[in-house]
């Protein structure tokens, strides 16, 4: 199988979506002469050229704005919004309208815009460029919440975003870009609303989502070392959720932790807790354990930052506090 | 064209048909009567939420809107009764979507502030101020992408104009030469706030000129001047030449909604302009100037009352949505 980058999954999909249909195009910040902030699209100007690849302004509103519009009138936009922490100039697009239109339309139109951000913190960019804000968006009934952890998701659920008649937030993490997997040759797509399990294990699960999932591998295996199992959870998508693999996992390992980045404080991971407790209530040996990113702006400095996002080791010790597990990181 | 001119300035003759006129007065009449027939039923407890009634402007939707193609689109603020009912929204479904009926234009999932009929390219009534703009211009790029020759008729109150996204729509349909009309209807008052106090710009179509954008304005209570005015402007926009921004003045003879109080403008300014009624004075150019006979127009009000009691007694006798639409109608 071929391996590739989680950024080269990305850039597949879009590609081939630009090569299979005409009413595909991307806009946004950078995303032409530049090739993307974090060089999504590059190249894709010289090819496609300015109609299909649009430079716009600094001005999220509108162009999340125009994506949302121009897909009511049967176009598929992409908008790339550099990152999720400038998605807040445009929440006005995104959730009063791209996400309320067909309901309030009673069902006569649509907005299938595809609006790709950029998540997480961990690079040295403190406060307003680090955030992970998901969860707000992963709230609003009307948009999908699409949260990739490797290359093979990336591919398979930026090709099914395209198929999507509604608005679709697809959140790639900042620091997984080069991260590689193997893809399959052969098509496939990644249905929303479809946990992967991915790791076994019969001791505790570890639900995560997007980078966090790589956190919580790195978790198990520390775990492993001293003969606990952890089964390992990837939400893959926020909205629709996938409670169904969730439940099946704490049903068979009795323990369970939620590991997001975004704050703790009202994170995603209070809402997995609170279904798992009240789907699973007698099978749990213990309180869910929430392990979130620490409630403070992200700091600068390093040794500050680090103390801000959950680590394997971290996650090792709440499972110890919070479950009372056996384990030491 | 030239940058930042006032319209309706030099009346030209024959300037409508004696059909035509008798139409734009059907169209303005039906409005008015439509959103009287809205406020007593709102008073009845029939209609819920906000009302926001569009008395006093109805020149301008009468004026604009019939000139637009049938492929074109409109979007607009909360104020839309009346920019739905020129574009042909039956009064019925528009009516009945007032009370919250499952005969409404949106299955009364909508509601009086978003008023959609994607068959006739009424695209919304959004009711975040500015909202409607980024996505105006968003169907603007898709008739350009298409490469048609469709245009879009964006309307915005002068509120909007100090939001962002007003002047976010305005960059980007400039630079990309897109094919919108941004109509500000300008009733003096945002809500409660007059313009003049609000927002830096005094002479509000120039606020069009940085951004290379032609602009006009018109007298928003003829619907001859607001006529002649956009039959120019559209074809401006179709031929592929880029955004237009048009200013109307013009006065709502209510409260900014139902709820208004209405304590903010003086007597005298609000029977300045009811002196000015858009209605009343088109009747008398068409006797007048036209020789349209008094007859012919009592019987069109006569038509057009008998259509909104119809319309009113359709909505009441309409059922509630089943509660089984709360879950349709989403997908995410």
């Amino acid at each position: 199988m071929p391996v590739i980058t989680y950024r080269e999954a990305v850039t597949q999909a879009l590609t081939e979506a630009l090569d299979s249909d005409e009413r595909v195009f991307i806009m946004g910040e950078d995303v032409g002469g530049y090739g993307g902030s974090y060089a999504v699209t590059k190249g894709m100007l010289a090819k496609y050229g300015p109609k299909r690849i649009r430079e716009t302004p600094i001005a999220e509103s509108v162009f999340v704005g125009a994506g949302a519009g121009a897909a009511m009138a049967g176009l598929k936009p992409v908008v790339e919004i550099m990152t999720i922490n400038f998605s807040i100039l445009a929440m006005d697009q995104i959730v009063n309208h791209a996400a309320k239109v067909r309901y309030m339309s009673g069902g006569q139109l649509s907005s299938g815009v595809i609006m790709r951000t950029v998540t997480g913190g961990g690079a040295g960019l403190a406060a307003t460029h680090s955030q992970s804000l998901e969860p707000w968006y992963a709230h609003v009934p009307g948009i999908w919440v699409v949260t990739p952890a490797t290359p093979y998701d990336a591919l398979g659920l930026l090709r099914e975003a395209f198929t999507k008649d509604d608005p679709v937030l697809f959140s790639e993490h900042a620091l997984i870009y080069r991260l590689r997997g193997e893809v399959p040759e052969e098509h496939y797509t990644v249905p929303f609303g479809q946990a992967a399990i991915s790791r076994r294990g019969s001791d505790v699960t570890l639900v995560a989502y997007s980078r966090m999932v790589h956190v919580a591998l790195d978790a198990a295996q520390m775990l492993a070392n001293q003969g606990v199992e952890a089964e390992v959870i990837d939400l893959r998508t926020l909205r629709p959720l996938d409670m169904e693999t969730v439940f099946q996992s704490v049903r068979k390992t009795n323990r369970v932790a939620v590991v997001e980045e975004a704050w703790r404080t009202g994170g995603f991971a209070a809402e997995i807790a609170s279904q798992i407790q009240e789907a699973c209530f007698d099978y749990l040996d213990g309180p869910v354990a929430r392990i979130g990113g620490e409630d403070v702006p992200q700091p600068y400095a390093i040794n500050l930052e680090r103390a801000t996002i959950p680590d394997a080791k971290k996650v090792v010790n709440e499972l110890a506090k919070v479950i009372g597990l056996k384990v030491t990181a | 064209m030239a940058n930042g001119k006032k319209a309706g300035s030099q009346k030209t003759a024959a300037r409508v048909t004696k059909a035509e006129g008798l139409e734009l007065y059907r169209i303005m009449k039906q409005i008015r009567v439509f959103e009287e027939a809205s406020a007593s039923q709102y008073m009845r407890g029939r209609i819920r939420g906000f009302l926001h009634l569009y008395i006093g402007e109805e020149a301008i939707a009468a004026g604009a809107i019939p000139l637009l193609a049938k492929q074109d689109y409109i979007t607009t603020h909360y104020r839309d009764h009346g920019h739905a009912l020129a574009r042909g929204m039956s009064p019925n479904a528009a009516m009945a979507e007032l009370f919250g009926r499952a005969t409404g234009s949106s299955k009364g999932k909508g509601g009086s502030m978003h008023l959609i009929d994607a068959n006739i390219g009424m695209m919304g009534g959004y009711a975040i101020v500015g909202g409607q703009l980024p996505l105006g211009v968003g169907l603007a790029l898709a008739n350009n992408y298409k490469g048609n020759d469709s245009i879009v008729l964006t309307f915005l109150g002068d509120g909007a104009l100090s939001e962002g996204e007003f002047h976010e729509a305005m960059n980007l349909a400039a630079i990309w030469k897109l094919p919108i009309i941004f109509f500000c209807e300008n009733n003096l008052y945002g809500m409660g706030a007059p313009v003049s106090e609000v927002f830096a710009v005094k002479d509000i179509y120039k606020i069009a000129e940085p951004y290379g954008i032609p602009s006009l304005q018109v007298d928003g209570m003829d619907v001859l001047a607001v006529r002649d005015a956009m039959r120019d402007v559209v074809r401006h926009v179709r031929q592929g030449n880029g955004p237009y921004f048009v200013e109307a003045l013009a006065y709502r003879f209510r409260g900014h909604s139902m709820a208004d109080p209405n304590e903010y403008r003086n007597k005298a300014e609000e029977e300045f302009w009811k002196q000015r009624d858009p209605i009343t004075s088109f009747r008398a150019y068409l006797v007048n100037e036209l020789g349209v006979a008094e007859a012919d127009i009592d019987a069109l009000d006569q038509e057009v009352d008998a259509e909104i009691e119809a319309a009113v007694k359709f909505a009441e006798e309409s059922p509630e949505p089943d509660l089984s639409e709360l879950h349709t109608d989403i997908t995410a």
